[in-house]
């Protein structure tokens, strides 16, 4: 067996998972490779979801009664646990959403009713990059098509980072919002915050920082970003699906307005008029993701008794590993960085010209799951000039074992279609 | 082996020596893409009168489309419009059968080269990939037609 130095003891690891435990087609062990898509979820959070509707299921915020209160302490205990994983100034800071989409859907909302001086009109530029997720473009291209603000990007290198060669005529004084992604989910590239933050800031532009592949793997602190909005997602972070986060600088949420309204985010309502309840329940609507909320309250739990330091160290030895094993591979293109610095433990590939959904049905008849096709990033596809990706991503409980799994699965795919 | 049962020789061998690829003259051109994967194809159809004189492609994809495309040319080119419908329809049952149909004489006479795509049908993520072809033929030839308001170009 390959040991490698950093590497978690995923032995243990993976007897938190019931899941990995799972044998696919007549008797192949399920080697899961789909962590950027979503993560396998632990005992830890799967208990404390059972626990949570067996024992303490009610609405929240407006009961007298014990469930009511024992679900409010549980939901609000779990902002205080998020608070906390990221390094927030205060817990009124954490909003919660269904996913990290409708978190930057939210900022768009938000800047596109603001007043001054935050708001985006034909006047102003936003500005995102090549790299994004589709919920990070889209969002911005309804802004731009809604307001009449023009929408920039900053396009790609060849090595799969963000060309930040002409940064000062991208983000200008017109420049009102600058939005990028943390961790690439299609290249694993870990983008340079600082230098981006920085000229935002000379500026005077707000800074959205996607971090849906950076929460899961590494120390999220949003002070140290220094952006303005951060989002993320709870299930690609052993969290359930339904719950994602969107932080945002007190001030901000204060006096940004709301989106949606409902009950949950008010303070009274009349006919005529109603006033708001502050952040983050002003950008709560309606009976939020109760379980789901305290179900990302035990994965971070869980991921803070690993330690996400480690879980980084162990990720980085591995993607070392994973891209030097598949640079071995005859035909194999890396899309993306191919050196393990600066990038995080999502690989993606091209096999001679063998299409990546064929090599997806091929590597699934071996028990290995990886995603095919172009990941929601379908303008990093057009600029590379491929239709298409297979990609691979690991997390905590990824072995070395499972990386030359992939790499054999790999010869067969080749053969198969040799 | 299950993956035999999708991978047939027969559509390999479409995948690797696709039949009337290329886009060539037509009365109607239409573009269809699968949003869940990124599967392309251009594709135009040309009638004289109710039989199908040719019908052209270019996309890219897996082997699934496009060896699925080089079958439809094969087996479409030449047939009165009334046939490949018939035709068509028969693919697709066959591809909604999810894996349960039992594919007959009667069918197989029917489909030809087509009754391979058979074992597809048990792979709900490859059904559309097989049949992004035959939706755009059929799309394609409506606008020939006349029969929607896309005009000759989608």
């Amino acid at each position: 067996m390959t040991r490698l130095p950093g590497l978690l003891d995923t032995e243990a690891i993976r007897k938190d998972f019931p899941i990995l435990d799972r044998v696919v087609h007549d008797g192949q062990r399920l080697v899961y490779l789909d962590n950027a898509a979503t993560s396998q979820k632990p005992r830890q959070v799967l208990d404390v979801l059972n626990d949570y509707y067996e024992r303490s299921n009610a609405n929240v915020h407006r009961g007298v009664h014990v469930l009511a209160e024992e679900a409010t302490a549980l939901y609000e205990g779990a902002r205080d646990k998020v608070a906390a994983f990221i390094n927030a100034p205060s817990r009124d800071e954490v909003i919660f959403t269904k996913n990290a989409s409708e978190s930057l859907n939210l900022v768009a909302n938000m800047l596109g009713w603001a007043d001054e001086p935050y708001r985006v009109d034909q006047d102003t530029e936003i500005v995102i990059t090549e790299m994004e997720h589709h919920s990070n473009i889209v969002p911005w291209q309804l802004l731009s098509q809604r307001t009449g603000a023009k929408l920039k990007w900053f396009g790609l290198t060849e090595d799969g980072r963000l060309d930040l060669s002409e940064i000062e005529q991208t983000i200008t004084e017109k420049t009102k919002v600058v939005s990028f992604v943390l961790v690439s989910n299609i290249l694993g590239t870990v983008n340079p915050v600082e230098a981006i933050v920085r000229r935002a800031q000379d500026v005077g532009a707000l800074v959205v920082i996607d971090a849906s592949q950076a929460a899961p793997h590494m120390l999220l602190d949003v002070q140290a970003l220094q952006a303005d909005f951060v989002a993320f997602t709870g299930h690609k972070m052993c969290g359930p699906t339904g719950i994602g986060v969107l932080w945002g600088r007190q001030e901000l949420l204060e006096d940004l307005p709301p989106f949606l309204g409902g009950g949950e985010m008010i303070e009274t309502v009349s006919m005529h008029s109603s006033t708001y309840a502050p952040a983050p329940h002003k950008f709560e609507a309606g009976t939020p993701p109760i379980a789901q909320a305290v179900g990302l309250g035990a994965a971070v739990d869980y991921l803070t008794s690993i330690g996400m330091d480690n879980i980084t160290r162990h990720e980085h030895a591995l993607t070392h590993y994973a891209v030097g094993r598949l640079l071995e591979v005859p035909d194999l293109r890396i899309i993306g960085p191919t050196t393990a610095e600066e990038r995080g433990a999502t690989i993606s590939f091209t096999l001679g010209d063998i299409h990546p959904h064929d090599v997806g049905q091929v590597l699934d008849e071996q028990g290995i799951a990886v995603r095919v096709g172009h990941h929601c990033a379908r303008p990093v596809c057009l600029r590379y000039g491929i239709p298409a990706t297979t990609r691979a991503s690991f997390y905590l409980y990824s072995t070395p074992a499972e990386v030359d799994a992939l790499v054999e699965g790999l010869e067969h795919v080749r053969n198969f279609f040799g | 082996m299950k993956l035999d049962s999708m991978y047939q020789d027969v559509i390999l061998d479409h995948y690797k020596n696709p039949h009337g690829r290329g886009l060539r003259n037509g009365d109607a051109e239409v573009h269809h893409v699968n949003p869940t994967c990124g599967d392309e194809i251009t594709l135009r159809v040309r009638l004289d009168g109710d039989t199908i004189e040719d019908v052209s492609y270019e996309g890219q994809g897996c082997s699934i489309s496009q060896a699925s495309a080089s079958v439809l040319n094969e087996l479409l080119v030449g047939k009165e419009l009334a046939e490949a419908h018939r035709i068509q329809e028969t693919f697709l049952e066959l591809m909604q059968s999810k894996g349960k149909a039992e594919p007959d004489d009667a069918m197989e006479e029917v489909l030809e080269d087509a009754i391979a795509f058979a074992g597809v049908s048990k792979y709900p993520a490859r059904v559309k990939c097989a049949l992004l072809s035959w939706m755009a033929w059929k799309d394609a030839t409506s606008q020939a037609l006349g029969e929607t308001a896309g005009g000759k170009t989608a």
